[in-house]
């Protein structure tokens, strides 16, 4: 096995809360441009921005894989996706996040055309409606998403929008495509070479496109083949993690780098009531990933919880 | 009366109308903005997803005091039981409506 760089706990417990983990220009240029060679010439505008999906899918190197293939598999070891792969911090945020053997799901070369592209033929260009991937979803397991941006991508590219904290909302794929913007949405406006994870809930879109030049997005979909308990590093994880602290009256802000902070931070489109559904729904995924029902954050379960069954009468 | 009738028909073929959906944080109309979408039936602005950072309002009530006529809003349901805790799509929506003038 080669040398990886398993998450933290702080970065499992980001993950968690806001279902995404960003890591910034992490994929070395070389790659990057190894990257762009092999998906070949971007298209000339004139012909539907249909056509010129398919002639540019056709036309690249990126393989075809079948759904199910151990990940291991599924790209050749000299191609740009592969060596991508094999960087010691994403294999860390793989094991991480899904363990050491996971399977491929599939993966997609979105590309989002310049207006001229759209002009030519009169048609409108728009941004993705605010989707989740696949279908309703309810399970505790998750697959990630790996979004790979392999050239910088300005304000004016767009970028993918998502949403942070809506990944445990159970919806059904475009049903929330009616929602055009969202408190705390965020554009993913970064250099080349950064990689976003996402838990395959989150809320998310492909912004419109209003530069000059093509934009490109490659996304894999892995599944976990082990329970995913403690697969991170796990060394960090203070001894009194399992311990309550005290909660609204406070004299002091509280760590934001401990685990119970993060869970409990809301975010900026939280509603008054479901925003502490969220915190249920992030300290039980927690739960599940340490394999222990014992942990809580600021009393949230515990409260609920408590059903005494010993009884004063003798 | 037909010349009437056919008036207001015509007034009505002039206009057009905007549609403004606002997502609250609780079930009061003037509690704050946590989402919000439009749409413009006179074809002067091509709202989409992703494309303002902040809400045209701050709060459903402001829209209301700005002009905009609240046409439904999202009903209080009972929680399922065995769903209590489970999270879905933004609850408390309201739909505001608003007639435009346009140039025929």
């Amino acid at each position: 096995m080669s040398e990886r760089t398993l998450l933290s706990s702080r970065q499992m417990a980001t993950f968690v809360a806001r279902g995404f983990l960003r890591l910034d220009a992490v994929v070395p240029d070389d790659i990057n441009e190894q990257f762009l060679d092999e998906v070949g010439r971007p298209p000339q505008p004139g012909e539907s921005v249909r056509a010129l999906y398919a002639k540019l899918l056709s036309g690249s190197g990126i393989p075809t894989v079948a759904a199910g293939t151990p990940l291991a598999d599924a790209y050749p070891p000299t191609s740009a996706v592969s060596r991508v792969l094999h960087l010691p911090v994403v294999r860390g945020a793989i094991e991480s996040l899904v363990g050491p053997a996971p399977r491929f799901d599939h993966h997609f070369l979105h590309v989002t055309f310049p207006p001229e592209f759209y002009a030519a033929r009169g048609l409108p260009n728009v941004s993705q409606h605010t989707h989740q991937d696949s279908t309703i979803d309810p399970r505790r397991a998750f697959d990630v998403q790996i979004m790979y941006y392999p050239h910088a991508v300005t304000p004016e590219m767009g970028g993918t929008r998502l949403v942070p904290g809506t990944h445990l909302r159970i919806v059904s794929e475009a049903a929330i495509g009616r929602y055009q913007n969202i408190r705390g949405q965020q554009h993913i406006v970064c250099p080349a070479g950064t990689l976003v994870f996402l838990h395959h809930g989150i809320w998310h879109g492909g912004g419109v496109n209003r530069s000059a030049a093509l934009r490109y997005m490659f996304k894999i979909r892995i599944n976990p083949t082990v329970r995913q308990q403690r697969l991170w590093d796990t060394s960090d994880l203070p001894n009194d993690h399992f311990e309550q602290r005290p909660i609204f009256l406070l004299k002091d802000a509280p760590d934001p780098n401990s685990v119970h902070t993060i869970l409990t931070t809301p975010e900026p489109w939280f509603e008054a009531d479901t925003g502490r559904l969220e915190y249920l729904n992030r300290i039980r995924l927690w739960r599940y990933l340490l394999g222990d029902e014992r942990f809580d954050a600021d009393y949230w379960l515990t409260r609920i919880e408590n059903e005494p069954t010993a009884s004063t009468a003798g | 009366m037909q010349q009437v009738i056919a008036f207001a028909i015509l007034r009505r073929l002039m206009k057009r109308q905007q549609v403004l959906v606002l997502y609250l944080a609780d079930s009061a109309l003037d509690s704050h903005v946590v989402a919000w979408s439009q749409w413009d039936g006179t074809g002067r602005r091509e709202h989409m997803a992703g494309d303002a950072e902040q809400p045209p309002y701050s709060t459903g009530l402001a829209a209301l005091r700005d002009g905009w006529r609240l046409i439904q809003m999202a009903p209080l349901q009972p929680h399922a039981p065995g769903a209590e805790f489970a999270t879905a799509y933004l609850k408390y929506e309201f739909v505001f409506e608003q007639w435009i003038d346009i140039d025929v």
